[in-house]
């Protein structure tokens, strides 16, 4: 089990030694199992910068009686053992598995990791502080740059009501991010969580994603864990994964030249757990990335939470393109098909990260409810608004109760927890820690479903 | 493979069924029933290893348009938010000059099916439904007209004031190519009595549909699911289908229709989740041994659930659909219409081989044609 702190990772030469292993790996693979004709795809896949392998999902029966089938079982049977998968194997079972194999293979896993029948979620909002930003993302359309007419910088008195709403739902936790603002800097937010955390004790400070965080440190001009100690003493209580698209330098330089690098935001990750915060990880995927390059960022993604064990959860969906500024680049919206192979995959991998949530914001219910089987324990949060997904052409939220019945219908109990997976709900009898970051910083176990 | 299958089915409580399924033996009643209790990952293993017995990989769909002609009912059906009484705001039916408008719209597309079904206007004369069949072929020649569910033939059969086995021949004359498989809901009369008891009964369904396959038709068949029906009820209505497709041949395709409670007057009644409408695909493909496709329709179910059925059970998604009415009546919130190349994609996506068929499942477009050739019928094993 991920040991929180304390616990020394890999050298660097041996993470060296493992990457060189992987590309040795993949070169191998790609050489003896990428045979299919890229003609075919063409069609499918416009745009130049789509998935350069032209991804096809395998084809069941035409697969089984190949030489990737027998590899596809031998490493189902590892996964059925319990044993760790390679990169190189990932990316088998990412080309070559059938959906019903990786959806059963997740299942598994999932429910070694929560015997129980509990499936969580969180009474959360999402708050927006800003949408002014400096990082021209172009696949995001919530941003506006400084002193466009759209742009904006919520009042205090506007985050108050914000955050009253959610109390009267009895909400746990307020997912605050914006954009990269040039001028608020660390003492601007420092000042507003000194205000909320006295106000609202019950409302977890979930805030601020690594590229923020980075981005603070930069205006600061001092080093992120400064900046990560004044922000906790301020009353952060934990970070959120956002940020990591996918994190391999090809791609940040194609979709976000001029974001926080795939180095950075490990680093600042690895700050974050090493203040004693927990944060999560995330993926969007399905654009310009490969199939390698996705099992790439899940196993970077595995090898920090070896090292702090400090990653609550794992979230993935798919790039929502509708309305971005780059529209254009980016190949048509991937298919649920496509998102629901990836998850699925992402829990087998991701076998020290405790939590793997849905994305019923991007990818709907009842894909959401058909996640629970393929690797799922976690519903998210309830998002009382949410805006930058909703930017990009895609809005899902739906009220407690639609998302009760889908977790009750899929064979699971419902319960509410708080940003650290400790549970908050009157209906359960067990376990409830953590209750605080503090006790989430030392807690070995998070998730009381185990 | 198969053994894999069996130790897992084993575990799950119904290695005994597994036995059956592998073997190709049919399912009894019983069996059904513990497949609704049993594991769904385990009962759509089986449904998953029947569907590629009989397809392999091939998933098929077909460019379709619908033609609602009228929305005037008169059979007050609870679970149905699209009809309307004849004086109600938003009541219509089209004229025979107004579905051939409908499917010249169309010209543009390769559209090879229009699927017309409606309510039942207890005002339209005989004479009109021959018309519109012959307005639709006269609109383009080529298109299959798939139309009138068993209980709009047996209204028209009233209206023609003969029997059907009659009037068949004379519909079949003005156009019709098949029949679609709407309007059997659950066979049960406790339910019909509680949800549409003005309806034809499901023994009057069955003989309907038993008189249109002795006319040389085929059809399809459905199930409305997750309403107010019991386990016991559907697995009986999957009975009866099967027993009746012993006799006649009959069937093409088995579709399982999700309640979609919305404005309907069981607003209160949610309807089934996704992981519902996969357990009730998995169970009607292994129950039904001898109807050979089983449709996921994507337009009730959403994309995501009609791409993971293609390894639940079913083979089909129906088609490109253009203009759906009754279900976006009652809330559903996929698109009315998809592009022939998504259809295309979503298959591809899930791992199958996307193949489109007319509505007799002849192959029209293939993407492996060494495994579906154009021009010949869809390959079905046994």
């Amino acid at each position: 089990m991920a040991v929180f702190r304390g616990r020394t990772g890999a050298t660097q030469s041996e993470q060296d030694n493992a990457r060189g292993w992987f590309y040795l790996l993949w070169c191998l693979y790609s050489s003896a199992m990428i045979s299919e004709p890229s003609s075919g795809s063409s069609e499918v896949i416009a745009s130049t910068h789509a998935t350069p392998s032209g991804w096809r999902a395998p084809i069941s029966t035409a697969v089984a009686r190949t030489s990737a089938g027998h590899e596809v079982q031998r490493i189902s049977e590892r996964v059925e053992d319990g044993v760790r998968i390679s990169p190189a194997e990932a990316l088998v079972l990412h080309d070559f598995a059938d959906i019903s194999t990786l959806g059963r293979l997740a299942d598994l896993v999932r429910r070694r990791k929560h015997p129980s029948d509990a499936v969580t979620y969180i009474v959360d909002r999402n708050l927006n502080p800003t949408n002014v930003c400096i990082t021209d993302c172009g696949f995001c359309a919530f941003y506006r740059r400084p002193k466009h007419a759209e742009s904006y910088v919520l009042t205090r008195d506007e985050i108050h009501a914000k955050f009253d709403e959610l109390v009267l739902l009895d909400g746990r936790q307020v997912l605050m991010q914006g954009g990269h603002h040039p001028y608020l800097k660390t003492d601007w937010w420092c000042e507003l969580f000194a205000d909320l955390r006295p106000r609202y004790p019950n409302v977890n400070l979930h805030a601020l994603s690594a590229p923020e965080l980075d981005h603070l440190a930069k205006l600061d001009k001092r080093p992120v864990e400064h900046v990560i100690r004044d922000l906790k003493a301020a009353g952060l209580g934990s970070v959120p994964g956002a940020g990591a698209e996918i994190l391999v330098e090809r791609v940040r330089k194609i979709i976000a030249p001029k974001k926080t690098s795939t180095e950075r935001w490990l680093e600042v990750h690895r700050r974050v757990h090493e203040a004693g915060l927990r944060s999560s990880a995330t993926m969007m995927f399905a654009h310009v990335e490969t199939a390698a390059e996705r099992v790439e960022h899940l196993d970077r993604v595995r090898t920090l939470q070896d090292e702090t064990g400090g990653f609550t959860a794992f979230a993935c969906w798919t790039m929502q393109k509708d309305g971005v500024p780059e529209e254009e680049i980016y190949p048509d919206k991937a298919t649920p098909g496509v998102y629901l192979r990836v998850q699925a995959l992402s829990r087998i991998y991701l076998d020290n990260v405790e939590n793997i949530q849905t994305s019923y914001v991007t990818q709907g219910l009842k894909m959401a409810q058909i996640t629970l089987r393929h690797g799922c324990n976690d519903f998210g949060g309830t998002m009382m608004e949410e805006n930058v997904v909703s930017a990009a052409g895609c809005f899902h939220l739906s009220p407690i109760d639609k998302i009760e019945r889908q977790i009750t219908r899929a064979g699971f109990t419902p319960l509410r927890r708080n940003s650290w997976y400790g549970i908050v709900d009157e209906r359960f009898r067990g376990d409830r820690r953590p209750t605080t970051r503090e006790e989430a910083a030392t807690h070995t176990d998070v998730g009381v479903t185990r | 493979m198969s053994a894999r299958l069996l130790e897992r089915a084993r575990t799950a409580g119904i290695g005994d069924i597994a036995e059956l399924v592998l073997a190709k033996q049919r399912l009894s009643r019983e069996d059904g029933v513990r497949l609704y209790k049993a594991d769904l990952h385990v009962v759509g293993a089986l449904a998953n290893h029947m569907r590629e017995r009989l397809h392999g990989d091939l998933a098929y769909f077909n460019v379709n348009q619908h033609v609602n002609y009228t929305n005037i009912c008169n059979k007050l059906c609870r679970f149905c938010a699209f009809q309307r009484l004849p004086n109600q705001v938003g009541a219509y039916w089209m004229t025979p000059e107004q579905v051939a408008d409908k499917i010249t719209a169309q010209l543009g597309e390769p559209v090879t099916e229009v699927h017309m079904v409606a309510g039942i206007h207890p005002k339209l004369e005989y004479g009109y439904y021959l018309d519109i069949l012959r307005a639709a072929k006269r609109a383009r020649p080529s298109i299959h007209v798939k139309a009138f569910t068993m209980v709009e033939l047996d209204q028209i059969a009233k209206k023609a004031k003969k029997p059907l086995s009659e009037v068949l021949p004379e519909l079949i004359a003005a156009g019709l190519g098949s029949v679609p498989g709407g309007g059997a809901e659950v066979f049960s009369e406790r339910v019909r009595a509680e949800t549409y008891h003005l309806k034809i009964s499901g023994d009057q369904w069955l003989e309907t549909a038993r008189t249109v396959h002795r006319a040389g038709l085929k059809s399809n068949c459905t199930m409305l699911h997750g309403h107010i029906e019991t386990i016991e009820e559907r697995v009986d209505h999957l009975d009866r289908l099967r027993l009746l497709q012993d006799e006649t041949g009959g069937f093409q395709t088995y579709i399982p229709l999700s309640f979609h409670p919305d404005h309907s007057e069981m607003a209160d009644v949610p309807g089934p989740t996704a992981l519902d409408e996969l357990r009730e695909l998995a169970i009607g493909r292994l129950m039904l041994d001898n109807i050979p496709h089983i449709k996921a329709y994507w337009i009730l179910m959403d994309v995501a659930v009609a791409q993971l059925a293609l390894s639940y059970g079913a083979d089909d998604v129906d088609g490109t659909v253009v203009e759906e009415k009754i279900y976006h009546e009652a809330g559903a919130t996929t698109p009315q219409h998809v592009k022939r190349a998504e259809l295309v994609q979503w298959i591809r996506d899930a791992g199958r081989i996307p193949v489109e068929r007319d509505t007799l499942y002849n192959v029209v477009w293939s993407d492996d044609p060494s495994l579906a050739r154009v021009g010949e019928n869809a390959p079905v094993a046994n």
